[in-house]
């Protein structure tokens, strides 16, 4: 067995702190098959009977459903008879989807603005509550709270809080001399208001921060202020650095987050639609108003249970999954290579 | 073997496990009638949508049912939907029988076997279905195939604000498009600077229940060919009532019609625009009667129906219903249908659910019931019903999708956003067909 991945060590030495082994190989070619047929077959077996609750739970749970819906998708379905092969009808109509087009683009602009705007928010929050001297554990317990909030009676409370006309908010801009804007009603607003929402609960990621925070060595800190560096330059090159992994997981959860998007935009629109929903079911006001906040997971649902084209809704299903995993692949690579890290 | 091998060996293996598990799933020979004069005994599972009051008014007629039925034990369980109810079917584990809210789901239900064909039994006991209007049967049936009965119906008309239309010099609801068009024009407020303060009519699509689907009854639109697919596309009749529609958004200017619907209270509560006095004549069904003499006392309305495109057509209205059907899976199918042929075909049944829940009863015997609650607003939902030029909006195997299809080009016409009418139809068409190609 050899050491290896010494990659970035240069670097942390560079910085003055002592590289050291972070992951062993099993090597590779001639000398891995030796040390795996040295080891003794009931050592191996006691192996998986360990991990085998790990590979059952992944299995049922992960494997088959994924492999069911590239099944199905291939499929026509309708949860009550055997599905009924069509090849590749449900993916060629994907293709000429206009909805999906138009729900991908709202996704993506949701991916876009919201996921940043809740990193940046959350770390903000995180560094001036850093800097709090007094009362510092009410004001985390204060900022945490609204993300404790279930996230249909947060949209519900928005939605009111933001009623053009007769909400609180607009009445008092109206005060100041300000017209509001309409808000959930218009095309315009309405994704920035779901970002505003997201920001108001930006309480789980910026706890995560505020743990980071306090890791960061204070040592650097004063390195830093020996050096001359300010205010900007210590974020820049001593925390950023420092807190750089929990950015990363900020960023990879909120990007798969958003993808999934669907509560609040189902919520939003609703309430602000004001529509009679009996009969037809709240999925009948989703996207108000024109299509604004119609996301992808919207979509899915309603093509698989609205208009019962499951084969369809596994289609989109399996793409929602690519495009999760790629998303994820890509913030992992940018990451490794603006650390350098694994 | 290496990693990547194994990887696509398990993915191979577990595709395999998959189309072996869906190709084997099991069919059910089916259930023998018993005879005629058999009594139904047993258990048998309900599943309803309704809560609170009506979930009450429900609850007293299953007691009735039990009493004429004694060896029938009925469990009910309410407050559930028609999501619910088809993924238990699918699982094996659905109620005996099932009331769902909306007609939309006919086309599925009775072309996926979801629930069962009730014509053996119809013929059996000899049920005429004669008693139901022809609109009511052609929503509860799919491709000749009846699956569900009617439960109660929904109608929808028009309701005016019988001292705004006074102070305006009016003693009559609009009968056409071009008398609402004025009417609306002249009962409309605004202020110094052209916002509105109140709106004699408010035409956006999405508005409370001015929907595409409650429109087709006043110039005779069509949703569907007589082979499922669309018929929008091709129906000038949608047309007439599209540009009526666009004409009076525009005089109103459309972002002060959104800023003013913006500013208006929920539809189910009791800040409803109707009821606060903020439009003078809106469309509904027959409910809205209990709702403002429960909420807007002060309110004095009338009903009547909606303003025709031609004056035969005035009359004319939107029906839809609960409907009522038998599970694929149903455990007591006989004792199922015993309590389905109750709820929707005796008379006292009938008539007891309509006063309880204010829904239009369904059989001709309920409508004409000395029993039933009738007064002059009501009977005017009564008249709209039996209308032979009443409508529905057919069942489809893609359910409501051709319904959302289109509203949701309309938002985008009505707005501006879509300029080409005939393109944007056209276009409607092809989705809808495409999806009813993909569903079956």
């Amino acid at each position: 067995m050899s050491i290896v991945s010494r990659r970035g060590g240069a670097g942390r030495a560079a910085a003055g702190t002592i590289p050291t082994p972070r992951r062993i190989s099993a090597g590779t070619g001639a000398g891995r098959y030796r040390v795996r047929h040295r080891r003794p077959v009931r050592r191996r077996l006691v192996f998986l009977s360990f991990m085998a609750p790990a590979y059952v739970g992944l299995g049922l749970f992960m494997v088959y459903p994924l492999v069911s819906a590239i099944y199905f998708s291939f499929t026509r379905f309708d949860l009550i008879n055997p599905p009924e092969w069509v090849g590749l009808a449900n993916w060629e109509f994907l293709l000429e989807d206009p909805n999906v087009r138009q729900a991908a683009g709202n996704t993506l602009w949701l991916v876009v603005v919201m996921v940043p705007a809740r990193v940046m928010g959350a770390l903000l929050t995180a560094l001036l509550l850093n800097r709090v001297r007094q009362g510092r554990s009410v004001y985390r317990t204060l900022f945490y709270l609204p993300a404790l909030v279930p996230p249909v009676a947060g949209t519900l409370t928005f939605a009111f809080l933001l009623k053009p006309g007769t909400g609180p908010v607009n009445s008092l801009l109206h005060a100041i001399g300000i017209e509001g804007p309409l808000w959930f009603n218009s095309p315009e607003w309405a994704k920035p208001s779901l970002v505003l929402l997201a920001l108001w609960s930006v309480g789980d990621l910026m706890i995560i921060f505020v743990a980071a925070l306090l890791y960061v060595p204070t040592e650097h800190y004063e390195a830093a202020s020996l050096d001359g560096a300010n205010s900007w330059q210590k974020f820049r090159f001593v925390t950023l650095p420092t807190i750089s992994p929990v950015v990363l997981f900020a960023a990879v959860t909120g990007v798969i987050a958003t993808l999934q998007y669907f509560t609040q935009a189902a919520v939003a629109a609703n309430v602000a639609s004001g529509t009679a929903t009996t009969g037809g079911g709240i999925s009948s006001t989703f996207g108000f108003p024109e299509g604004s906040t119609f996301t992808y997971p919207l979509w899915l649902y309603v093509t698989g249970f609205r208009f019962q084209a499951l084969g369809y809704a596994n289609v989109l299903a399996v793409v929602l999954f690519v495009v999760g995993i790629t998303a994820t692949a890509i913030l992992l690579r940018r990451f490794r290579a603006y650390t350098g890290r694994a | 073997m290496n990693r990547c091998m194994r990887g696509v060996a398990l993915a191979g293996g577990a595709l395999a496990v998959v189309l072996v598990g869906s190709a084997c799933t099991p069919g059910r020979a089916p259930e023998p009638l018993a005879v005629p004069t058999a009594a139904p005994e047993g258990e048998v599972e309900f599943w309803h949508f309704f809560t609170d009051r009506e979930a009450n008014a429900i609850e007293a007629v299953i007691a009735d049912f039990e009493a004429r039925f004694p060896k029938v034990d009925v469990v009910v369980k309410s407050g559930q939907d028609d999501t619910k109810l088809l993924q238990a079917i699918g699982a094996g584990t659905g109620p005996d029988v099932g009331l769902s809210y909306s007609t939309d789901v006919v086309g599925k239900f009775c072309a996926s076997g979801a629930w069962k064909d009730l014509k053996p039994y119809l013929e059996r006991d000899k049920v005429d279905l004669s008693q139901f209007p022809d609109t009511v049967r052609s929503y509860t049936e799919f491709r000749g195939k009846r699956c569900a009965m009617p439960f109660l119906a929904d109608t929808y008309g028009f309701y005016f604000n019988k001292q705004h239309l006074a102070e305006a010099g009016y003693t009559a609801p609009p009968k056409t498009l071009a008398e609402l068009t004025d009417m609306a024009k002249k009962l409309t407020k605004r202020k110094v600077d052209g916002t509105i303060e109140r709106a004699g009519f408010l035409p956006l699509w999405g508005f409370y229940e001015f929907s595409p689907s409650h429109w087709p009854p006043v110039t005779g639109a069509r949703w569907l060919n007589a082979d499922g697919t669309s018929a929008i596309g091709g129906d000038p009749a949608w047309r007439e009532i599209l540009n009526w529609q666009k004409e009076l958004v525009d005089w109103y200017g459309y972002d002060k019609l959104e800023k003013f619907r913006a500013s208006l209270g929920d539809e189910w509560s009791a800040d409803n625009a109707f009821h606060r006095g903020k439009v003078s004549m809106m469309v509904d069904g027959e409910y809205r009667i209990a709702f403002l003499r429960d909420q807007a006392k002060d309110v004095e309305f009338g009903t009547a129906p909606l303003p025709a495109h031609n004056a035969d057509r005035y009359g004319a209205g939107y029906v839809t219903g609960n409907i009522i059907g038998i599970s694929k899976n149903a455990k007591n199918s006989e004792a199922a249908w015993a309590l389905i042929r109750y709820l929707t075909t005796d008379t006292a049944s009938v008539v007891k659910l309509a006063n309880g829940i204010k829904n239009v009863p369904t059989t001709q015997a309920a409508l004409s019931s000395a029993d039933l609650q009738v007064d002059a607003e009501f009977k005017t939902f009564l008249d709209i019903f039996r209308h032979p030029m009443t409508v529905t909006t057919p069942p489809s195997v893609v359910g409501p999708a051709y319904e959302e299809t289109h509203s949701a080009f309309l938002v985008k016409w009505q707005s501006g956003t879509a300029k080409d009418l005939d393109a944007g139809l056209n276009e409607v068409d092809r989705q809808i067909n495409q999806l009813i190609k993909l569903a079956g």
